[in-house]
C-alpha cells in the first residue's frame, strides 16, 4: 500500500512542487496520474523511490516510512518498485540484455539466473531478438519496451510508470498501456503517469488528476478485462508509418523540452513564470482529462 | 568476479587515463625498488666491513708471547669482542705472499722476521672500536693500531643519507600517485555520474557502485609495482657483473632471487594499500 498524508516539496528556489497532497494507492491496483507538466507527477513518483525527500507530510511504501529510512535502507525500497522513467535512464554503454540484468545484478542474482530471467522478461515484452544491442540502435518503442523490461525484470511490488507513452505514436503506445495492465492483473500496483487523454479514457481505471501540485480529482475506476485482445485489436487507431515516426519525434523533442524546463525552474526562478504560462496553456489537455473524468 | 568484469570493462574504455595512473604508479615503485637496492646494498658491505677484523694491532719486536696472550685475554673479558684472531709473523709473511704472488721482486725482499705479528680483533658494537683502539694503543706492547673506523663511518653516514633521500623520494612519489590516483578516478566518477545515479535509482548499494573504482585502483597499483619491479630487478642483473668487479671481494651478488622476491611481496601490498586508499578518498570525494 501507498500512503501520501499531507506531502508538501518545496525546492530551492521557493516553488512547491506539491502542495498538502494525501493520497492512498491500495496493493494491487491501477492508477493514473494526470495533469498538466509541472503538476508534480514526476514528484510523487521522486518521492516514493526517496530520491527526494518532502518538506512535510509522511510517505509510506508497502511497511517502509520512506522519511524515517535510513540511507542502507534505501536500496531495499527501491528495489521493492520498479521505476519507467519519464527519461527511460538506460545505460548506453550497455546493451538490452544488460541492461535488463543490471536490477538483478545489484541485487545479487547469479549471473546465469539473471540472464535467464532478463531473456524472459525480454520475451515478454517482444524485444528478445534485440537483447544485444545497444540502446541508440532501437526504435523509440523498443527502447520503452527495454525500459519497461528492466523495471519489471525484479518483479516489483509497485510499478511507476513515468510518461510511458509519452514519445511513442497511438498504437505503440496502446501496445505498452495494455502491457501495464496485464501486469496490475498478475497483482503489481501500477501507478502511470500521463499526458494521454485517450488513452485514459478507454482504460476505465481510478484516475487521479493534478494540478499546480494538488490533488484536484480523484475518481474510482472499474475492473475491465484487459484480456479481450481482440476488442483492443479493433481499438487500435489505424496508423501509418510515417505518423508514427513523426509522432515519436515531436513528442519525444517535447518531453525532453519539458523536463529540462523543469529542471531549470528548480534552480532559475526567471523560469518559473514561463513554466505558470506554461501551465495555463495545458489547461486544454486538463479540460480533456475532466472530460475523460465526466 | 562481476566487479573484477565491470572494472576491466572500465580501464578498457579508458586506456589514455589507465596508461598514466599505472605510469605514475611504475614510477613510484620503480624508485622503490632501486632505493631498496641502495639501502640493502650498503648495508650488506657495512655489515661485511663490520665483520671483518676492524682493529689490527701489530706488536714490537720485543714483545713476548705471554704478555700478547695476556692482552688478548683482557679483550675477550671487556665483553666488547666477538673475535681475537693472532697471526704470528710467519702468518704474516704467508698472508703477504699471497697477496703479492704476481710480483716475485716484492716476496724476494720480505722475510717472516721483518714482519710484525698482530691481533686482529673484532667488536661486537661499530662503536666499541675506538675503545678497544684506546686500550690498545695504551699498551707497551702495541706498535702501531689500524682500524677501519674512517670507512665503516663514512659508510654509515651515506648509508644513513640515502636512506633517509630515499624514502622522502618514495613519500613524495607515493603522495603525487595518490592525487593522480585521486583524480583519474574522480575523472572515471564524473564521466559515469548519470550512470551511477541510475544505478542507484535502481537499488544499487554504496558498496556496488564504489567497488568497481577501488579495484580499478588496485590494479593500477599492482600493474604499477609489477613494472617498476621487472625494470629495477632487470637493470641489477644487467650491472650485477660491474658492480661485481668493481665491488670485489664483498660478498654482495648475486643478490638471491628470495630477496628479491620478498621485495616484490612488499611492494604488492603497498600497492593494493595505495591503490584502495587513492580509490577510496576519489569515491568519497565523488560519490556523495
Amino acid at each position: 500500500m501507498i500512503s501520501l498524508e499531507n506531502v508538501s516539496k518545496k525546492f530551492g528556489t521557493g516553488v512547491f512542487a506539491i502542495s498538502d497532497i494525501s493520497l492512498t494507492v491500495e496493493r494491487g491496483e491501477f492508477v493514473f496520474l494526470v495533469g498538466p507538466t509541472g503538476s508534480g507527477k514526476t514528484t510523487i513518483f521522486r518521492l516514493l523511490i526517496r530520491e527526494i525527500i518532502p518538506t512535510q507530510g509522511s510517505v509510506v511504501v508497502n511497511s517502509f516510512d520512506v522519511i524515517k529510512l535510513p540511507n542502507k535502507k534505501v536500496p531495499d525500497l527501491r528495489k521493492m518498485i520498479g521505476v519507467i522513467f519519464q527519461d527511460l535512464k538506460l545505460l548506453h554503454d550497455r546493451t538490452i540484455i544488460e541492461n535488463t540484468i543490471l536490477p538483478l545484478e545489484v541485487s545479487g542474482v547469479k549471473r546465469k539466473e539473471a540472464a535467464a530471467r532478463a531473456e524472459e522478461v525480454l520475451s515478454q515484452l517482444g524485444i528478445l531478438e534485440h537483447k544485444d544491442k545497444f540502446p541508440v540502435q532501437l526504435s523509440g518503442g523498443e527502447i520503452q519496451r527495454a525500459a519497461i523490461a528492466r523495471a519489471l525484470t525484479l518483479s516489483p511490488q509497485i510499478l511507476l510508470a513515468d510518461e510511458p507513452t509519452g514519445n511513442l505514436d497511438d498504437e505503440t503506445s496502446w501496445e505498452i498501456v495494455k502491457l501495464l495492465s496485464d501486469i496490475n492483473e498478475k497483482g503489481t500496483t501500477v501507478i502511470m503517469a500521463t499526458h494521454n487523454a485517450d488513452i485514459v479514457k478507454r482504460l476505465n481505471k481510478r484516475i487521479i488528476e493534478l494540478k499546480a501540485g494538488t490533488v484536484v480529482n480523484d475518481r474510482k475506476g472499474h475492473k475491465v478485462n484487459h484480456k479481450s485482445s481482440e476488442k483492443d485489436e479493433k481499438e487500435k487507431p489505424a496508423v501509418t508509418e510515417e505518423s508514427r515516426k513523426s509522432t515519436e519525434t515531436s513528442s519525444f523533442a517535447k518531453a525532453s523540452a519539458d523536463k529540462q524546463n523543469r529542471e531549470q525552474s528548480e534552480t532559475d526562478p526567471k523560469k518559473e513564470e514561463h513554466l505558470r504560462e506554461k501551465d495555463k496553456k495545458a489547461e486544454d489537455i486538463t479540460s480533456d482529462f475532466e472530460e475523460a473524468l465526466k | 568476479m562481476k566487479f573484477i568484469g565491470i572494472t576491466w570493462k572500465n580501464i578498457r574504455r579508458s586506456p589514455y587515463q589507465a596508461i598514466a595512473a599505472v605510469f605514475i604508479m611504475m614510477l613510484t615503485f620503480l624508485a622503490f625498488s632501486i632505493f631498496s637496492f641502495i639501502i640493502f646494498g650498503s648495508s650488506r658491505i657495512i655489515a661485511y666491513f663490520e665483520s671483518k677484523p676492524q682493529v689490527t694491532a701489530f706488536f714490537r719486536d720485543e714483545a713476548r708471547q705471554e704478555e700478547i696472550d695476556e692482552l688478548a685475554k683482557t679483550l675477550k673479558e671487556s665483553g666488547l669482542i666477538s673475535s681475537v684472531k693472532f697471526v704470528s709473523k710467519e702468518e704474516a709473511l704467508n698472508i703477504y705472499k699471497e697477496q703479492n704472488k704476481n710480483d716475485p721482486l716484492l716476496l724476494d725482499l720480505v722475510t717472516a722476521e721483518i714482519l710484525p705479528s698482530s691481533l686482529e680483533i673484532s667488536t661486537y658494537q661499530i662503536e666499541d672500536l675506538a675503545l678497544v683502539s684506546d686500550t690498545l694503543r695504551k699498551s707497551t706492547i702495541v706498535q702501531e693500531v689500524v682500524f677501519q673506523k674512517d670507512v665503516v663511518a663514512t659508510l654509515t653516514s651515506w648509508t644513513s643519507a640515502l636512506r633517509k633521500i630515499g624514502l622522502a623520494v618514495v613519500a613524495f612519489l607515493s603522495l603525487v600517485s595518490l592525487f593522480i590516483m585521486v583524480t583519474i578516478i574522480g575523472i572515471k566518477i564524473s564521466q559515469k555520474r548519470t550512470d551511477i545515479e541510475t544505478m542507484r535509482l535502481i537499488g544499487a548499494g554504496s558498496w556496488y557502485i564504489r567497488w568497481p573504482f577501488i579495484l580499478e585502483g588496485i590494479f593500477y597499483g599492482l600493474v604499477g609495482a609489477f613494472v617498476g619491479w621487472f625494470i629495477s630487478v632487470g637493470t641489477l642483473l644487467y650491472v650485477t657483473p660491474y658492480l661485481s668487479s668493481f665491488l670485489r671481494g664483498i660478498p654482495l651478488f648475486p643478490i638471491s632471487p628470495i630477496i628479491l622476491l620478498q621485495l616484490l611481496g612488499i611492494e604488492v601490498v603497498v600497492a593494493i594499500v595505495l591503490g584502495a586508499f587513492s580509490s577510496y578518498l576519489a569515491v568519497l570525494r565523488y560519490l556523495k
